[in-house]
């Protein structure tokens, strides 16, 4: 199942795809920066930026944004009148699609969840809402 | 003090979609009174029955983590920020 779109610049993947390889051997994290729906408030799809971020657990199975790094990133965004519409977080050995934790922890029904999975040689990326504990894919349409 | 309070998307529903808000407060538990008076509903957001902050929102004052001050009793000085945001996290 989709659920409405995902509009990235192709240097946007590029970036996630750099910082995630980059991360190795351990999951690698980030934030996206974009637009709300100034009536609903909900984000409308659109990235007009990425946030490499710190994985706080350092680890290979699981990631943490680090607050500090999450925090810069929302006030200079709501600066610009963008806030943090989602996350990018990478799998090192297992599929780009949200894992049981992945939807568990998952913090806002309006984010995209993008997913890298660096399990084989050529990086897949794949972009997701979470609601109420349903997976729904986002159509991910890349410009540029 | 003016205080200004900074909200990510997933509290913004229980304060009239604002972003950014003024609060008169000196401690980060004052601001919590504060902003529960004036929006109910981002009260339980914030705050677990047993009165202390859910694990998983965490509170900057400024560039430093509140858990890492005074918690709740942290102070506030006019001007500052106070940023309110979901733990960000998961794994495969």
């Amino acid at each position: 199942m989709q659920h409405g779109e995902a509009r990235f610049d192709r240097r946007h993947v590029e970036a996630m795809i750099a910082h995630c390889i980059t991360g190795l051997p351990d999951e690698a994290c980030g934030l996206l920066v974009g637009p709300l729906d100034p009536v609903t408030f909900a984000p409308t799809g659109d990235v007009e930026r990425v946030v490499p971020c710190r994985n706080v657990d350092k680890s290979a199975r699981t990631y943490s944004v680090h607050p500090q790094d999450h925090v810069r990133a929302m006030n200079a965004a709501q600066d610009e009148g963008l806030d943090v519409v989602g996350v990018f977080h990478s799998h090192t050995h297992s599929d780009a699609y949200p894992s049981p934790t992945d939807v568990r922890q998952a913090p806002d029904p309006t984010w995209l969840y993008v997913l890298v999975s660096l399990k084989d040689p050529e990086p897949t990326v794949r972009t997701y809402r979470i609601v109420d504990g349903d997976i729904i894919e986002a159509g991910m349409i890349v410009t540029g | 003090m003016p205080v200004e309070v900074r909200l990510p998307t997933i509290f913004r529903q229980h304060a009239n979609g604002q972003a950014k808000l003024t609060v008169d407060a000196s401690t980060v538990s004052e601001l919590f009174d504060e902003l529960t008076a004036a929006y109910p509903g981002l009260g339980g957001q914030l705050l677990g029955e047993d009165g202390q902050m859910h694990k998983f929102v965490n509170v900057y004052r400024n560039d430093e983590d509140i858990r890492y001050l005074d918690k709740l009793d942290t102070p506030l000085s006019s001007g500052d920020v106070v940023s309110i945001l979901p733990a960000v996290a998961g794994g495969q």
